[in-house]
């Protein structure tokens, strides 16, 4: 029982940050219907970027904040540059391209901090908490993704820019009917995809190790929890992120072998799963239709 | 009276064919407008040009200012509100998040929520329904919503692409009557498209006649009642 | 159509002379060419020619090399067998994936593989197999002599039977793409509702060629694993999806003789680039797979095509 209740807590800790990957997916795919194979990668390249301000002396919270504007504006020059010339091109062409930046990035990261592992520290520490069913550090990533979820979710409901960002994904045409600046909207989409999987990557690193393919499997997680949750809801990206995460965990304990060694695969199944029986997700909205 | 919108050999393409075959029409400023003509005349394309959802050329001045080479957002900015045809609601989104972004444009939230107030003053049926989603409402439910959603960008011209278009007639009456509402108490001007002739020309000074895109026509509603070809083709006695 | 079976003859001549001509690394690298070139020409019957994406053929391809190995190291099965072998298991493996695959679309497919890619390695890793695939360490492969007492080295053989295969299963594409069969996966890829509607059957088609690739790409990678004498998990990771995506889309979309244009830039092009700094293979590659997809999503075998059009037209 005690062994249950820890693997579902530290499952929820994992599952955070599948969930962070989930809402960054998530926040791009509302905007252009793609997803973001290249979204690892950028979150990767972000952690680097703050694990070198704190090697030149800035304080952790500051190289957080600073990592996550720049990772915005990052996502926000991705979109104007790479993507806007291509908003009319076929599926094949957004996938080779989201392939294209994957490599870029990847590449990127090892070339300016090269390929060694490094240490990347965390905030909260990792000392015991909850008679030591999590550490601190997994609490802390639990209260940072709820935390993002709710600041989310404010944005979208209460403000005027995140309604004219949910209008622009809902109905682009009609958005631009009303004034909203649809171009902008989807640039705003991939900052703030940016800036989530930049704190998912900050996240996350503490954990394992900061190298160039630090992200690969967790995107796949990331994409899985998208899935779960609908591709098209934040909360339900979240909710689908944990899900996974808790998943994963019960199967590494209590599945021999496949759970542990597969842990990937499992992921993939569930993808297609989900895609097959239920494309709309556990938590996506089905829109009640009056004819 | 002088012209509010004034358009000069107005062409049109989707892709390769050409729809329009340069336009000339105006609307005048508190004036209302209509373009008539059968199905797949030019008509949604027109409306369309004037906001550049589709490639255009030619010369389209509105308030003075030449918006032929504007975006959508840049022509509706400048206070052109477009019910476009398929009413173009926001179905995943409320009654009430419908209406503001109606008015994303403007400063001011008293104002904001005042101008709604006002629109379920037009519209009594979209206050009960402030806070469902915008997909379950009825069609003509849809069509109050998509021109109570124009009205909030205080436009100075309003472009109506078929308001009555599959609405039972006593919809299509009240919302009408308030277009002869608004057209008497607020200096905006109209520019509609209809397949009601009868009723379009009640409410009309001017009258454009489109056959596959030209202006085959051109006059006040009189002409065409009075003039027997028109009448029998367009009025259907 | 004069310019085509010219060229096609040239390059058979060169092909024959190349090894002639080439010290035994060069011939090595050759032969590693003609293998990419029918792993891309396998992904380009699936993605150019019936318009499902694939980002997993990476697993094709090591499910080729790890069949082939296996039963030469597990089985004693002659190097020559294990192709036809590799060949049928992956079209089983690939007609099985491309049943889930007939339910997803688009980007969705372009996930579910991505998935596959990204599993690969560790499912081949997994504890219970590794009597078979030798867990990380992977599986030796004996490297064959040539055979009929042949006076040719074995680097020379292998980039023979290589180039056999190559031509073989070019011209098995070729006439199937110019068969009834090749006008139904066109007519597939462009609108599977019309032609679901002119009677095709559109599972069958879709399904089938989701095998035919999948074997393809498993005889590339039977052949890879055979003249590299060596597979491991770790080479067959998402990357190699990569890089087949990268020659598919260089050699040109739907254009068969592109695969050795594409299959020369990915293996010629990363090395290149690492001789300039290590790591900059995958950033050369993800510029010129951008670039290309603003001036010519067409790739290779656009600007050919274009051309000869400008030489008929004349
Ligand atoms: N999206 C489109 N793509 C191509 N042709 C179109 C499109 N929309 C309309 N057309 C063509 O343009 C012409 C005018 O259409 P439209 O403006 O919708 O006519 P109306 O509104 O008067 O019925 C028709 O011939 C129609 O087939
Ligand atoms: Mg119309």
């Amino acid at each position: 029982m005690e062994l249950l209740l820890q693997q579902i807590l530290s499952g929820l800790a994992t599952g955070a940050i599948y969930a962070c990957m989930a809402l960054a997916v998530v926040m791009i795919y509302q905007s252009i219907g793609h997803l973001n194979f290249a979204q690892g990668e950028m979150a990767t390249f972000s952690t680097f970027v703050a694990w070198q301000l704190i090697t030149w002396g800035f304080p952790y919270w500051a190289a957080f904040a600073l990592t996550v504007a720049l990772s915005f504006a990052g996502g926000v020059l991705i979109e104007r540059v790479v993507f806007r010339p291509l908003k009319d091109a076929p599926a094949l062409s957004h996938i080779v391209v989201f392939i294209g930046l994957l490599a870029i990035f990847n590449n990127a990261s090892g070339f300016v901090w090269d390929f060694t592992i490094k240490t990347f520290p965390s905030p909260f520490g990792q000392g015991p908490m909850f008679g030591a069913f999590l550490n601190m550090h997994q609490a802390g990533m639990i209260a940072c993704t709820l935390g993002m979820l709710v600041l989310l979710y404010l944005f979208f409901s209460r403000t005027r820019l995140g309604l004219s960002l949910r209008a622009a994904a809902a109905n682009p045409e009609s958005a631009r009917l009303v004034g909203v600046r649809v171009g902008w909207m989807i640039a705003l989409g991939w900052g703030l995809a940016s800036a989530i999987g930049a704190v998912a990557g900050m996240l996350i690193a503490p954990g394992v190790f900061l190298e160039p393919n630090m992200m690969l499997g967790v995107l796949l997680y990331g994409f899985a929890g998208a899935v779960v949750g609908g591709l098209t809801s934040p909360i339900g990206a979240v909710a689908g992120g944990l899900i996974v995460g808790v998943m994963e965990n019960l199967a590494g304990t209590y599945v021999p072998v496949v759970g542990s060694e597969l842990k990937l695969t499992i992921a993939l199944s569930l993808i297609i799963l989900i895609l097959i029986f239920k494309p709309s997700g556990l938590f996506g909205k089905t829109l009640a239709k009056r004819v | 009276m002088t012209a509010l919108l004034s358009v000069h050999g107005l062409t049109a393409s989707y892709g390769e064919g050409q729809v329009l075959a340069g336009l000339d029409f105006e609307v005048q400023r508190g004036g209302v407008t209509v373009l008539l003509g059968a199905n797949g005349a030019g008509k949604t394309t027109t409306l369309r040009a004037i906001c550049g959802m589709v490639r255009r050329e030619g010369s389209i001045i509105f308030d003075g200012k030449p918006i032929q080479n504007l975006s959508t957002e840049g022509v509706v900015r400048l206070g052109v509100a477009h019910v476009p045809d398929g009413r173009g609601t926001f179905t995943q989104l409320t009654v009430d998040e419908n209406l503001q972004l109606g008015a994303i444009t403007r400063r001011g939230r008293k104002e904001i929520e005042h101008d709604i107030e006002r629109c379920f003053g037009y519209f009594p049926v979209l206050k009960e329904r402030r806070s469902q989603q915008a997909g379950t409402l009825s069609g003509g439910e849809q069509q109050m919503l998509a021109v109570a959603r124009a009205l909030m960008l205080r436009p100075k011209l309003m472009l109506l692409d078929e308001p009555s278009f599959g609405l039972a007639p006593m919809i299509v009456k009240q919302i009408f009557d308030i277009f002869r509402t608004l057209n008497a108490s607020t200096s905006m001007s109209m520019l509609i498209v209809e397949q009601n002739a009868a009723l379009a020309l009640e409410l009309a000074d001017h009258a454009y006649l489109l056959e596959t895109g030209r202006v085959v026509f051109a006059g006040r509603p009189d002409d065409i009642r009075n003039d027997p070809a028109l009448r029998r083709s367009y009025l259907g006695y | 159509m004069a310019i085509e079976r010219v060229s096609a003859i040239l390059f058979l001549l060169a092909a024959i002379a190349a090894p002639m001509l080439l010290s035994g690394f060069f011939i090595f690298q050759v032969t590693m060419l003609l293998v990419y070139a029918i792993a891309i020409m396998g992904l380009n019957l699936l993605t150019g020619f019936n318009g499902q994406f694939s980002l997993g053929h990476s697993a094709f391809y090591a499910i080729g090399a790890y069949a082939a190995a296996i039963l030469m190291d597990k089985f004693g099965i002659g190097y020559l067998w294990t192709l036809p072998l590799a060949g049928l298991i992956c079209f089983a493996v690939g007609f099985l994936f491309g049943f889930p695959a007939l339910r997803l679309e688009g980007t969705y497919l372009a996930l579910a593989t991505f998935g596959l890619a990204v599993a690969t390695p560790q499912i081949l890793k997994l504890t219970p197999l590794e009597h078979w695939t030798g867990g990380v360490q992977g599986v030796f492969v004996a490297k064959p002599n040539a055979a009929m007492g042949l006076p040719l080295t074995a680097d020379q053989w292998l980039y023979y039977l290589t180039l056999s295969v190559f031509i073989l299963l070019y011209i098995l594409a070729r006439n199937l793409i110019g068969s009834r069969t090749g006008r139904a996966l066109l007519a597939i890829r462009e609108n599977p509702i019309a032609a679901q509607s002119m009677g095709i059957n559109v599972s069958l088609y879709k399904t089938l060629t989701f095998g035919v690739s999948a074997a393809y790409t498993g005889v590339a990678g039977a052949l890879g694993a055979i003249v590299i004498q060596f597979v491991a998990p770790d080479s067959f990771g998402f990357m190699l999806s990569v890089t087949f995506l990268v020659g598919l889309v260089v050699g040109g979309i739907a254009w068969l003789p592109g695969a050795l244009i594409g299959a020369a830039f990915i293996l010629f092009v990363p090395n290149f680039a690492e001789e300039i700094s290590k790591g900059l293979s995958g950033a050369a590659y993800g510029v010129i797979m951008i670039l290309l997809m603003y001036v010519m999503p067409s790739g290779a075998g656009g600007i050919v095509q274009s051309a000869l059009r400008a030489v008929r037209a004349r």
